[in-house]
């Protein structure tokens, strides 16, 4: 079991959504996020006033997936997010130590997918 | 008698003025603002008060000159001309042109302002159709095209005392079809023209709360826009007053049984929306109907307009984002012919329409002036709107638009995240 926590473009998360439920990927958590990365923020203007460096908006995904999901769903946010250009986000794995399900008590794999 | 300025009219008119300002900022921006996604509602704001600067430098300039000043030779039923441009001859004088009486008893330059203020509006209300993915660019020449190419003549034709359709007993006393049938059409023409949104999924509008409270402005400002088209402090406005506000409570209250019945659940989106819609259906009806003839609209224009937002914009496929077509346009072209059924000689010895007057000629013109107005709005805005699709392009890139409007266009936010 793995946690994939991808931050994606806002503008590009209804491509990234198609593409993993193509994957048959759909259980997700979605949550609105602020930072940045190499690009160091934008510059907006306010009555002339330069604010640069201010945080982008990003969005961040939180995908728990079996193993033989892992790839699937990475390709899957890859092949939506990637716009080429410098901002286009990063995906993090890591190891799921459990999962349960609170409706039924149920455990591990059974209860992710 | 010898026109004179009359203080109490004047009083009125001033103040009615300022009232249908308001219908446009902040009623209609914040109808419009609260309906759109996020990242777009500083784009409907900004377009809303772009139309107000916009089109009144321009209605002082030659806008008024050709909706309303005498035409010349065989075009005069059809525009004005350049006598009045820059406000020449508008001065303090009682106003020669009014629909109800050989002289209104108002300054002639504020009937000019008064009549700006439905230029400003009338152009705003189809911003309801392209909005989320037009270009600021292309929006801002749009509105000067259409001002002067469609708005200025149809005004001429309905309201100008040389207007062709004036002339042969067309009624419409305030706007109906220089204002709603007008940028209703435009509406349509510009939302199949420019085309869907990407995402077209049914999002709910970002902030309710807004359009709700721009409904609310609307309705107060119609009372400037339907009892201030008397242009007098007399029994002719209260009676538009008292039609304009029972047609609006009477159609929300029919969307809202609409919506109980068809979706289950009474929402406040359609209330809203239903007043819209009775609020301009009884438009061009306020002076010639009373009461009963209100009620009727006001039932109608809800079961009519429901069914067009509902069912046909879905059946027929276009994108009239905001429903400007659905509701203004198709509610206008109801109130326009409902004018010609339920006049009333009670209200005005003169006029008389299908049911209280057995005068089946003045439906005839209703609806023969419903049709020509929508004609000409149609085919003018599709030269205008391909022209400048040519030439500049209309539409945003399909990332400026997932990205918001107001970030590619303005480069601003309305709500920050953090702080």
């Amino acid at each position: 079991m793995k946690l994939i926590i991808a931050i994606i473009q806002p503008f590009r998360l209804e491509e990234v959504k198609e593409e993993l439920y193509k994957a048959e990927v759909n259980l997700i958590t979605v949550s609105e996020v602020l930072g940045h990365g190499r690009q160091m923020g934008v510059a907006e203007y306010y009555r002339g006033t330069k604010e640069t460096g201010n945080l982008l908006k990003k969005i961040r995904l939180e995908i728990a997936v079996n193993d033989n999901f892992v790839k699937p769903t990475i390709d899957a946010i890859i092949k939506g997010a990637k716009t080429g250009e410098v901002g286009d986000g990063k995906i993090f794995v890591m190891d799921l130590s459990d999962c349960i399900r609170i409706r039924t008590g149920e455990r591990g794999p059974l209860a992710i997918g | 008698m010898k026109p004179f300025i009359d203080s109490g009219n004047t009083a009125w008119i001033i103040m009615a003025s300022a009232l249908v300002l308001l219908m446009t900022v902040p009623g209609l921006a914040f109808f419009y603002g609260g309906l759109v996604k996020r990242k777009n509602v500083l784009s409907v704001l900004m377009q809303c008060f772009i139309s107000l600067c916009l089109v009144t430098l321009l209605w002082v300039i030659c806008g008024y000159s050709l909706a309303f000043a005498p035409g010349k030779g065989s075009l005069a039923g059809f525009i004005g001309s350049f006598d009045w441009a820059m406000l020449k001859h508008v001065g303090f004088e009682p106003s020669p042109y009014t629909i109800a009486q050989p002289y209104a008893r108002i300054p002639h330059q504020l009937f000019m302002i008064f009549q700006c203020m439905f230029a400003v509006i009338t152009p705003a209300l189809i911003i309801g159709a392209f909005a989320e993915r037009m270009k600021f660019s292309a929006f801002l020449v749009f509105t000067v095209l259409w001002s002067l190419f469609v708005y200025a003549p149809v005004a001429h034709w309905v309201w100008a005392a040389d207007g062709w359709l004036y002339k042969m007993g067309v009624i419409d006393f305030a706007g109906g079809i220089v204002v709603h049938i007008n940028a209703g059409i435009a509406a349509l023409v510009a939302a199949l023209v420019i085309g869907k949104r990407k995402y077209l999924r049914a999002i709910p509008p970002h902030n309710l709360a807004f359009t709700v409270m721009g409904t609310a402005l609307l309705w107060f400002g119609w009372f400037g826009f339907n009892a201030g088209s008397a242009l007098a402090a007399d029994g002719l406005a209260v009676n538009a007053f008292v039609v304009t506000h029972v047609a609006g409570a009477t159609a929300a209250l029919t969307w809202l049984v609409l919506d109980w019945i068809i979706l289950k659940r009474p929402t406040i989106l359609g209330v809203a929306t239903g007043a819209i819609a009775g609020l301009a259906a009884v438009t061009p009806a306020s002076g010639f109907i009373d009461v009963s003839g209100a009620l009727f609209i006001g039932i109608l224009v809800s079961i009519i307009c429901y069914i067009f937002v509902i069912f046909i914009k879905n059946w027929a496929g276009y994108d009239d984002a905001l429903d400007a077509f659905g509701v203004h346009g198709v509610g206008g072209a109801w109130g326009t012919i409902a004018a010609g059924l339920f006049a009333t000689p009670a209200v005005q010895a003169a006029y008389s329409g299908y049911f209280y007057g057995g005068n089946p000629h003045q439906l005839k013109l209703q609806i023969f002036a419903a049709i020509v107005s929508a004609l000409y709005s149609l085919i003018i805005t599709f030269i205008i709107i391909k022209g400048i699709d040519l030439v500049i392009g209309i539409r945003v890139s399909e990332r400026e638009e997932a990205m918001g409007l107001d970030v590619s266009e303005h480069n601003e936010r309305a709500y920050t995240v953090l702080e």
